[in-house]
């Protein structure tokens, strides 16, 4: 609890409380904002703030991440084509209410119920990372490249209708973060100096994430604007709260854990909410027409998942969406490794980060709620200035690096991949992940063979290792039962109701 | 972020495989990335002594598992595997590919590479940004060159003074 109050004290000064602000601000406009996500608008600013402290740079990136996730929600429920993955199931009910005139309290139930479970959700993370952390910390070498191997399968496997494309981004991420010559050795690196320290993995992720999708964009320009539904101030009546409350307790309790495991983040506990909300419902006859609940539960599920995500990517040092991958590529830029040693080493900056997200909790609700039709506005900016403005900041993000033109190059071809990521709907996250855990699980390896001299018995010589492993193998022998069943490139029956939420939003009938 | 989203166009079964001949080219792609990640593992030298794991272990296995995707993809596109291409709020999938477009936004970028190190940062910036708002549809290039100028003289100024970051005048050295 000392701590708790210590972290509090530094996340309240004025600078830090400025960042808390900035970020939630930021967050929101970039979640709002189409075509730019929370995970692109930090990579974007990581080169900003290498000479921001590190404690206000983690803060800034907390409230965005946040922010973002309840951006999301503005367009989901006023254009009803969703921003983020997140806030796919968020425009089924919320563009219904739109445009029955209920705007306004569908907006003030997805603020209010991303406050509510945001709150609960960093009250489990306290909680709950520091215990994590002190369990991982006794963990070996072995262990945690099990750990690894875990996390990767999972993330390449566990989302998207296609596990090939899985596999498929995930090597190419491996093969990224193979380049350069950190075995004593230059491997892939085209005798190329500047790529001797391997390929910056900000480079990377911008050119994915922003080059990639403002090429994307530029290949299917929507020419006629969207229709936008005007707003004006979020309200709720008594009977609106009345009908939102246990929705939003609901949706944080799906939202936090599968937050926390390496599944794909928001998608799964924000279509679990929905359906719950549905059957549970004294009002099931309003559901398809806008239904308050059907916004509540699934806004307060995303923000929840958020909170989880946390919880492994600080305990443990393994991110489990695009987002956290890319905060913990922060971490890593100020020379700080999340995982069980960052709760001992940097005990004060932790804790000041845990303390920030209260604090941009609650920034969230008091400047989003009077803020609501301000955001709407955002949505008629000009499509040309916003992408040529994202290839601005993306060029200025990679060029300030290094100053080489080179960087700029790369920033290029990667952004090319993105494109065609993009076009043979390869996902993006186990790329990124792949870039970020394949130099470690390398690393790990050869830490657990130090040890034991060689012996590669050593590697499943640890109770936890051998968990992990018997884990692994069940979620191959799922994925080998269903590729035998039927079609293996047909998607699974558990993606199927994704599937179908997401055409829903897109207006396609029920 | 992809989702899984069914876009009208995709939807499987019922009609006769349709093949997605572009994918083979991606497939192409992973075959050559993963045979050059096999052929720069072979380039490698054993570990040193304190070295347990070997500097082409890794490649090896990467490699080989790239080739192999590269295989089971142009399989699967060849029965009839046609991708759910991502969706957005400015994506309009219904009006096939605008290549041109694409292609030219490339060339604007690839401007920038070539001239940043001669003109310096605050002229391509603002270069960068109004050619690539043109290619996408703005007609009106001279408030576009003066928002450009705007942004990369005034992100310049930011880096400087704001963040101490020195970014390279090129031909404005010591006009700025």
């Amino acid at each position: 609890m000392d701590l708790f109050l210590d972290g509090l004290a530094t996340a309240a000064t004025p600078t830090n409380l400025f960042f808390a602000a900035l970020g939630v601000l930021l967050g929101t406009a970039v979640g709002v904002l189409p075509g730019i996500g929370p995970a692109m608008s930090i990579a974007l600013l990581l080169p900003i703030t290498f000479s921001v402290a590190p404690e206000s740079a983690i803060i800034m990136f907390a409230g965005i991440y946040y922010g973002g996730m309840y951006g999301g929600s503005t367009t989901s429920i006023l254009l009803n084509t969703p921003g983020e993955s997140s806030s796919v199931v968020t425009a089924i009910e919320g563009n219904k209410m739109a445009k029955a005139g209920r705007a306004a309290q569908a907006l003030a139930t997805a603020a209010i119920g991303s406050f509510v479970a945001g709150t609960i959700g960093t009250v489990l993370l306290v909680l709950l990372a520091p215990n994590v952390a002190d369990l991982v910390v006794k963990l070996g070498s072995p262990s945690y490249f099990a750990i690894l191997l875990l996390a990767l399968l999972a993330v390449t496997t566990v989302l998207g209708s296609s596990k090939l494309r899985g596999f498929v981004a995930l090597f190419l991420g491996l093969t990224i973060g193979l380049v350069g010559t950190t075995t004593g050795q230059a491997r892939l690196t085209f005798d190329q100096p500047l790529l001797a320290d391997g390929i910056d993995i900000v480079v990377v992720a911008v050119a994915i994430f922003a080059i990639g999708e403002a090429l994307w964009v530029a290949a299917h320009l929507r020419r006629k604007p969207l229709e936008i539904i005007p707003v004006g101030q979020p309200w709720m009546s008594r009977a609106d709260w009345g009908r939102s409350w246990k929705p939003w307790l609901r949706g944080t309790a799906f939202g936090f854990p599968f937050g926390a495991l390496p599944a794909g983040g928001a998608e799964v506990p924000t279509f679990l909410s929905y359906i719950t909300e549905r059957r549970l419902s004294k009002h099931p006859e309003e559901f398809g027409k806008g239904a308050i609940e059907g916004v509540a539960g699934p806004e307060a599920a995303n923000n929840a998942s958020a909170a989880g995500t946390l919880v492994p990517l600080l305990a443990i040092g393994l991110p489990t969406t695009a987002t956290a991958a890319i905060i913990l590529v922060a971490f890593q830029s100020y020379g700080l490794q999340p995982g069980p040693q960052l709760f001992t080493n940097s005990g004060p900056l932790v804790w000041a980060l845990l303390a920030s997200l209260f604090i941009a909790n609650t920034l969230l609700l008091v400047l989003n709620l009077p803020m609501a039709p301000l955001w709407a506005k955002l949505l008629q900016i000009p499509r040309p200035y916003l992408y040529a403005g994202i290839l601005f900041f993306a060029s200025l993000g990679a060029y300030s690096v290094n100053f080489q033109a080179f960087d700029l190059a790369l920033l290029l071809a990667f952004g090319l991949l993105g494109l065609a990521m993009r076009r043979f709907a390869i996902p993006v996250l186990p790329l990124i992940v792949g870039v970020i855990l394949g130099p470690r699980l390398e690393q790990n390896l050869s830490e657990a063979l130090e040890i034991s001299g060689g012996d590669v018995s050593t590697l499943w010589g640890e109770p936890v290792a051998i968990v992990v492993y018997v884990i692994i193998a069940l979620i191959l022998g799922a994925l080998a039962v269903g590729a035998l069943r039927k079609d293996p490139e047909t998607p699974a029956p558990d993606e199927r109701p994704l599937a179908r939420a997401g055409s829903n939003s897109n207006g396609l009938g029920e | 972020m992809t989702t899984a989203q069914d876009t009208p166009t995709t939807t499987p079964s019922a009609r006769p495989p349709l093949v997605d001949k572009a994918q083979y080219g991606m497939a192409a792609f992973l075959v050559v990335v993963g045979a050059y990640v096999l052929l720069d593992a072979i380039s490698l030298d054993d570990a040193f002594a304190d070295q347990t794991v070997q500097p082409y272990a890794f490649p090896y296995v990467v490699g080989a598992v790239l080739v192999l995707l590269g295989f089971l993809l142009a399989v699967a596109t060849a029965r009839g595997d046609r991708p759910e291409a991502e969706e957005g709020e400015d994506i309009d999938l219904g009006a096939g590919t605008d290549w041109r477009t694409v292609g030219l936004l490339a060339g604007v970028f690839v401007l920038n590479i070539a001239l940043i190190d001669l003109l310096g940062w605050a002229i391509t910036g603002a270069l960068l940004f109004a050619g690539a708002a043109y290619v996408l549809g703005s007609r009106t290039p001279v408030r576009d060159l003066a928002i450009g100028a705007a942004l990369s003289v005034g992100t310049w100024y930011g880096f400087y003074s704001g963040l101490g970051i020195p970014i390279p005048a090129g031909i404005l050295d010591g006009v700025l």
